[in-house]
């Protein structure tokens, strides 16, 4: 018969106290390694010789107004490019199945883990001065293209790292649409640029927008491709690294870090509350 | 017939959009390999540049497995137990911890680094060592490994499992051992492969804290891209492709096995 | 075999207000006996789980409430040391380990030999009718023998109380059926104290020495399965357990004064308006003239054992007459209803 413990002493801890313990060096890293450091950015942004001013520099300053600008607009280019790109990729690949499909689809999703800088190098061996691209064409026409260190370069660099991303969610939302749907609109005459507008596209409507914000953070936040490919578009992530390292504007690179990580965390915020699940961007 | 043609433009579209990403990949690690990358194949095959590549940057590679395996190390002993709170207590404030540790995610490399130097930044011995580095990547790659973990939990009901094995006795660190761990175990390879992956591709915010002394081999790669001839930083490339597509490899094996789908041929 | 009885178990006071602020459980208390069998039903929300887990430690009862095992407060100890045996609904049977395995880990945790827990569990495997799938995972088995193996599990380590969370729910109904009279039968042989959830009363009579029901997070009656089904103390236990026809009349002279006639009511009931209750059984259908109730039939639902009948006009609502499957009667025609007063079950106005 086994023995009653007393009441007193608790031996050991409660599920609750084991939580605690868990969550411990989590909370310990988590508040060391980010909430502090994020804390001070915004501080630091805030305190300097400008003080709040700083934050509002990024509208004001036309300087860095032409980088937000341009930025925003690199971002939401490639992210409408990609999405396009990827719909007609990712619809094909999803309702054809042919020998080497999945050597295909691996071909499509395989850069997914590259850094920037790598994606930079790809633009320059395919664009750059010694780039496939300008030998082809020169052996054409006899005239050598070379874009890669122009806003091509950088946009062809974005739309790379960007398919990827892209591609994987869409080919999974195009998965998931019900083929009834599609038959239904036939039965009732709807041709197929029809079908694809009338109930293809606004069914695939969450994950174009989801993936979209994904993609549109991650280019905001891009910098590896930018530093490799050394254009003289001033994004905004390349903006902070000089105003850091070459300017030692401290305050003004917090401020202009503050403003970036909002509006990469407002796009996935806006994404995550539609499709109800964590959404990450990453290079 | 008019569809045909359609399917067929559709075909060659996505062809030349997998060309667009392919191409370039298997150009680098073909001049990697290349006596004159100018010259092209003609030149002939030579191993000089890999070489030259080990030789110079050897030991930047070697910390970044030190780092990674550091990374890898780190977000378990962190990662698995917390996951594991989180997901048996539930509730608010485990969406809120949740929230709190994905917001690195969020938010770009460079604003993370750029905090980090203005805490630490005065901490020398600290800030001039690798630990340095692998802070940053910590934080970056721990969400990863505890989301990964809390979606295996979330799937096998670890509460009732919890209560379960605590009903026939268990106390919370022998029920952490004898159940949740061995259940948790696809969420935690999962998890690894992912830490160690992004560890070794990470750069944004490497490249802000790094010193001369604490590379990491996508730094290195910054480097040769701005200074050494095409055919070292393609070879540079080549490594790094070898280092990481297995590794890729690995994660889709395993997101299909995990998932239980397959990928049709 | 026997395998003792287990504790006596009393339940004093317990309430429980969930920290979102939701009140589960108004303050309960309750005697369990030695080895007794006692079932906790009612309508999902009503607490009967929250009882439950208060009971087995998994929760904690407001402030003032206690839990006893023979007479020793246990309300402070947590559930790794209260020695219950539980299964869950979902069974939680631990997947990364074999069927022996998952039987013996409470005897392991106790730091029981492994040449005695092979032992126990060939013995336990025996008692539930799973021998030989002792080395099988727990994905290769069906349903019912996941419910054997959650069992075997809980009794392994001769708990002090028995606690089964809807053990049957998960189960289809033909399955359901055949497993509740193998449990009935398990749980007599073994004579632990048990305390059984479920909201199926057919489960619930089948199974308990008595039954506790539950409602709205308070016990609403307990007694035996007979003292229960016959003598309902409300409105809603009548209508829980088992079909219950229940009228509004006016008494007088002993008669209920009806549409369709009249009805003896038992001995010694007032005049004035009552709440009666009558179970369909308790209806014979028989001819019309010179009957004191009459109706006439508005369905006759024939499912073979029996047959179910709707008779409409002879009281102030449809009545539902459990009838012999042998009577020939049809729709539209005029019956005579006859009760004994004995039968007929008053009960209090119900604050609905």
């Amino acid at each position: 018969m086994p023995a009653f413990v007393s009441n007193s002493a608790r031996l050991h801890l409660s599920r609750a106290g084991f939580a605690r313990i868990a969550l411990l060096p989590l909370a310990l890293v988590a508040t060391a390694l980010f909430l502090l450091p994020m804390a001070k950015l915004v501080l630091v942004g805030a305190t300097g010789d400008m003080g709040l001013a700083a934050y509002a520099a990024i509208l004001l300053e036309p300087r860095y107004r032409a980088s937000l600008i341009s930025t925003v607009g690199l971002a939401a280019a490639t992210t409408i490019a990609a999405l396009a790109i990827a719909t007609i990729a990712g619809l094909f690949l999803q309702r054809h199945r042919f020998p080497g499909r999945a050597v295909l689809i691996a071909m499509l999703t395989f850069p997914l883990a590259f850094p920037g800088v790598v994606v930079g190098f790809m633009i320059i061996l395919l664009a750059g001065r010694q780039g496939l691209i300008g030998d082809l064409a020169s052996r054409l026409t006899g005239e050598k293209i070379v874009f890669a260190y122009s806003i091509q370069g950088l946009f062809l660099g974005y739309l790379y790292f960007s398919i990827p991303r892209v591609i994987l969610t869409i080919m999974a939302a195009v998965e998931k649409l019900d083929p009834a749907l599609e038959e239904a609109a036939r039965t009732l005459g709807a041709g197929p640029w029809a079908v694809h507008r009338d109930v293809i596209f606004p069914a695939l409507g969450p994950a174009f927008v989801a993936s979209g914000a994904i993609a549109f953070a991650t280019a905001m936040g891009a910098f590896g491709t930018a530093f490799t490919l050394a254009t003289n578009i001033d994004v905004l992530p390349m903006v902070i690294y000089t105003e850091f390292t070459l300017s030692a504007n401290i305050t003004m690179a917090a401020a202009l870090s503050v403003g970036l990580g909002l509006v990469a965390w407002a796009s996935l915020a806006f994404a995550r509350s539609l499709s109800g699940g964590t959404v990450a961007a990453a290079g | 017939m008019r569809d045909r043609l359609i399917v067929a433009g559709q075909f060659l579209f996505t062809a030349l959009v997998a060309a667009f990403l392919i191409v370039p990949a298997i150009l680098s690690m073909l001049a990697g390999i290349t006596v004159n990358y100018f010259r092209g194949i003609a030149s002939g095959f030579t191993l000089q540049w890999v070489i030259q590549v080990w030789d110079l940057y050897s030991e930047t590679i070697a910390r970044s497995f030190l780092v990674a395996g550091a990374a890898l190390l780190a977000t378990l002993v962190i990662g698995v137990p917390a996951a594991y709170a989180l997901i048996v207590r539930g509730g608010r404030l485990s969406r809120a911890v949740e929230e709190i540790i994905t917001l690195p995610l969020a938010i770009p490399g460079l604003a993370i680094a750029l905090a980090l130097l203005l805490v630490y930044g005065g901490f020398s011995d600290f800030r001039r060592s690798w630990l340095f580095i692998l802070a940053g990547h910590v934080i970056f790659t721990l969400p990863f490994m505890v989301r990964a973990v809390m979606a295996v939990l979330a799937t096998i009901d670890v509460k009732t499992l919890d209560e379960g094995a605590a009903s026939l006795g268990a106390g919370p660190w022998r029920r952490f051992r004898d159940v949740i761990v061995p259940n948790a175990r696809p969420g935690i390879l999962a998890g690894a492969l992912s830490v160690v992956t992004l560890s070794l591709g990470e750069f944004n915010l490497t490249w802000m804290l790094h010193t001369p002394l604490t590379k990491t081999l996508p730094v290195g790669l910054a480097d040769s891209y701005a200074s050494m001839r095409l055919e070292v930083a393609s070879a540079y490339t080549l490594v790094f492709f070898v280092m990481i597509i297995p590794l890729l490899v690995a994660m889709q094996l395993f997101a299909d096995i995990s998932s239980g789908s397959r990928s049709q041929a | 075999m026997s395998e003792g009885r287990g504790v006596a178990l009393r339940v004093e006071a317990c309430a429980k207000t969930f920290p979102n602020g939701a009140r589960a459980l108004e303050a309960v208390t309750l005697d369990v006996d030695h080895g007794e069998t006692v079932v906790l039903l009612g309508p999902s929300g009503c607490g009967k789980t929250t009882l439950l887990r208060i009971i087995a430690g998994l929760e904690a009862p407001d402030a003032g409430g206690r839990v006893l095992f023979n007479d020793a407060d246990v309300t402070d100890v947590p559930i790794e040391k209260r020695n219950v045996g539980m299964v869950f609904q979902s069974y939680a049977l631990f997947p990364n380990m074999s069927v022996a395995e998952n039987i013996g880990y409470g005897l392991k945790i106790r730091g029981i030999s492994r040449k005695e827990r092979g032992e126990r569990i060939a013995e336990l495997t025996e008692l539930t009718g799973i021998g030989g799938m002792e080395q099988r995972r727990i994905d290769q088995l069906s349903g019912g023998q996941r419910q054997r193996v959650a069992l075997a599990r809980a009794v392994a380590i001769h708990p002090s109380v028995l606690l089964l969370d809807e053990p049957l729910t998960a189960l289809d109904a033909a399955l359901r059926e055949r497993l509740r009279g193998e449990l009935d039968r398990l749980l007599r042989t073994l004579g632990i104290t048990t305390i059984y959830v479920t909201h199926d009363q057919a489960e619930a009579m089948a199974l308990g020495d008595r039954i506790v029901v539950m409602r709205n997070g308070a016990i609403a009656q307990i007694g035996s399965p007979r003292s229960v089904y016959f003598e309902p103390n409300s409105r809603f236990v009548a209508e829980f357990i088992g079909a219950a026809n229940i009228l509004q009349a006016t008494v007088k002279d002993g008669y209920a004064v009806l549409p369709g006639g009249r009805m003896r009511m038992p001995k010694g009931t007032f005049a004035g308006p009552v709440t009666a209750m009558l179970r369909p059984e308790a209806i014979a259908i028989i001819q019309a003239e010179g009957t004191d109730l009459c109706g006439s039939v508005e369905s006759v639902s024939f499912t073979g054992g029996r047959q179910r009948l709707i008779v409409t006009g002879a009281a102030d609502r449809p009545i539902v007459v459990d009838a012999p499957n042998s009577l020939r009667v049809e729709t539209g025609q005029r019956v005579g209803l006859s009760i004994e007063s004995s039968a007929v079950r008053l009960l209090p106005e119900d604050r609905q």
